[in-house]
């Protein structure tokens, strides 16, 4: 399969105010997405991935380095015909309902009149608005806007969808039901680049990662290749041993309430816990093996940083 | 087709705009109050309430024009819808013509209000109405067309506080320009003179569109008058607006 974006050695320096201050955000950025994947784009607050995405989308021009959008120019016209997008925070004019809203944006991608009506009522179907579809935008709470802005994006039936920050500022249910969207737009074969600060995010959806740090990519590949499956040590809830005799196996985390959390680096030791726990009669409560998490990547490549 | 969209879209937004509304109304009063100040006035009432209400046409769709385009981009900008309309198959002279015709759109509505109101006021006083003052109030739109370009132009680089006192300047200097001419021709050659010419031709002279004289006085309006304000507002409007296209085009949208 083709990408569907790449990006090659992309700078960008900010020069903001009447005197200006120069601040470089993009320090020769490289990647590329494959067609098909949810990829995800990963960076503490400030390290430049909103950035990057206005370079893609032609919103800030870079200073060098050179970006391909279906094979064209971000400047292209063309090359946006396929491409959805949702800004983060967005703000969309507050005096139109969600459905002028997004007859508007229809407008914009010359959808011929017959069809737009259907289509918006689908897609205000597909994020669960019916009721608020005819409400002025300025009544829309946070989790709504996120998903009339989510609708916006993919007014023009995209194949490529760019999500900046979608499950910020969402509860629990709404990240959820957000989270939900871009796994059918996977299993509708579309691809779908979304960056977030949220790691649980990124583990739980995407197939492909890069860590954006200070304006550099540090760290990208295929999330299974970069998270392994060995185990970095064991978590284990034991009562009724002496804390003494378990430090011989690890370190005791906590102790409460007579129960220990035992953290156990190597592998072997396991059993010889489990058994003592046995002949002393005491009581297992948990066992958790824990492999290395998107976090721990995401934690020592800042860390080296 | 796409400017079209924005423009339609631009339309809706600025006629939602309390500040329009309340220009409107000053201009309605100023065009009625022309009648009392007529009978106030010792002479040629008529000529008094048909002055005065093409003035106010003049003045307050300038205001229009100023307070409503010289906010219209920066909006955007400000509150990051831009970023949106950007994304999407839109080239950004596109954006910033749609911008430009939707507020074109809602001053001719505007101005047409205006007309509707200050006809009504004249053919009271007079009993007759004279295809001679819509012209005038043409001739007031082709300086409107101008002076909508120099606020979008302001409006894609600059603070709509800051827009509007530029665009304001631009039609103060505008109206007052042409005093420079006089000032030409008391300066003996040389130059100074020369430097006086240079600032003449760069400066407006948005006197180019202003009728009402012929138009009261009922003296006769040459073809070269008509053709000299069109071609000044198209060439002026399209010189300004390619400016305002070249500098949208480099910007970066933070």
């Amino acid at each position: 399969m083709g990408n569907v974006l790449e990006l090659r050695d992309v700078k960008k320096t900010y020069k903001p105010g009447f005197i200006p201050k120069p601040k470089e955000v993009l320090k020769g950025v490289s990647f590329s997405v494959a067609e098909g994947e949810i990829f995800g784009y990963l960076g503490p607050n400030g390290a430049g991935k909103t950035s990057t995405i206005k370079c893609v989308l032609g919103l800030v021009y870079p200073d060098a380095g050179t970006i391909s959008l279906f094979g064209r120019s971000p400047l292209d016209p063309r090359a946006k015909d396929k491409l959805g997008f949702l800004p983060e925070n967005p703000y969309f004019y507050e005096y139109l309902t969600g459905r002028e809203f997004l007859d508007f944006y229809a407008q914009l991608f010359r959808v011929e009149k017959s069809e737009r009506a259907g289509r918006i009522d689908r897609l205000i179907k597909t994020v669960d608005l019916e009721r608020a579809a005819g409400l002025p935008l300025r009544k829309y709470s946070r989790g709504m806007l996120q998903r009339i802005g989510l609708a916006q994006a993919l007014i023009n039936e995209p194949t490529f969808v760019i999500l900046d920050e979608p499950l910020g500022g969402l509860d629990p249910l709404g990240r959820k039901e957000i989270r939900d969207i871009i796994l059918g737009l996977r299993d509708a074969g579309k691809t779908v680049l979304f960056t977030s600060h949220i790691l649980q995010d990124i583990e739980m959806i995407c197939d492909h990662v890069a860590i954006i740090v200070k304006g550099r990519i540090l760290n990208q590949g295929r999330l299974s290749e970069l998270v392994s499956e060995k185990i970095l040590f064991t978590e284990i809830t034991v009562s009724g041993i002496a804390e003494e005799d378990l430090r011989a196996f690890g370190d005791c985390v906590s102790v409460r309430d007579g129960r220990a959390l035992l953290k156990v680096p190597i592998e072997d030791d396991v059993p010889k816990v489990l058994d003592l726990v046995r002949e002393r009669g005491g009581r297992i409560y948990s066992l958790v093996p824990r492999t290395q998490t998107l976090e721990d990547i995401f934690v020592d490549t800042v860390a080296k940083q | 087709m796409t400017i079209l969209v924005i423009a339609r879209h631009t339309f809706k937004e600025a006629v939602r705009d309390r500040i329009l509304y309340l220009l409107l109304f000053f201009s309605a009063l100023s065009i009625v109050l022309a009648r009392v100040l007529a009978v106030l006035t010792v002479g040629d009432r008529v000529k008094v309430v048909k002055d005065v209400g093409l003035a106010s046409i003049g003045f307050f769709g300038a205001l229009m024009a100023i307070l409503i385009g010289t906010g219209l981009v920066y909006k955007e900008i400000e509150k990051r819808t831009i970023f949106t309309l950007i994304s999407k198959p839109i080239r950004r002279f596109e954006f910033l013509l749609g911008k430009y015709l939707g507020l074109i759109w809602t001053l001719a509505v505007m101005i047409a209000a205006m007309t509707v109101i200050y006809l009504i006021v004249v053919f009271l006083h007079t009993f007759t109405i004279e295809f001679r003052m819509v012209l005038a109030v043409l001739f007031i739109f082709l300086e409107l067309i101008l002076i909508t370009a120099v606020a979008i132009l302001f409006s894609s680089f600059s603070t709509p506080i800051l827009s509007s006192l530029f665009a304001l300047s631009f039609y103060l200097i505008g109206h007052f320009s042409w005093s420079l001419e006089t000032l030409i021709k008391k300066t003996p050659p040389g130059t100074r003179r020369t430097l006086l010419r240079g600032l003449y031709a760069i400066l407006p002279d948005l006197e180019n569109f202003n009728i009402k004289t012929e138009v009261v006085q009922n003296l006769p309006l040459p073809a070269g008058l008509w053709l000299g304000a069109i071609g000044y507002s198209a060439v002026y409007t399209a010189f300004v607006l390619v400016l305002a296209v070249w500098i949208f085009r480099r910007r970066d949208f933070i």
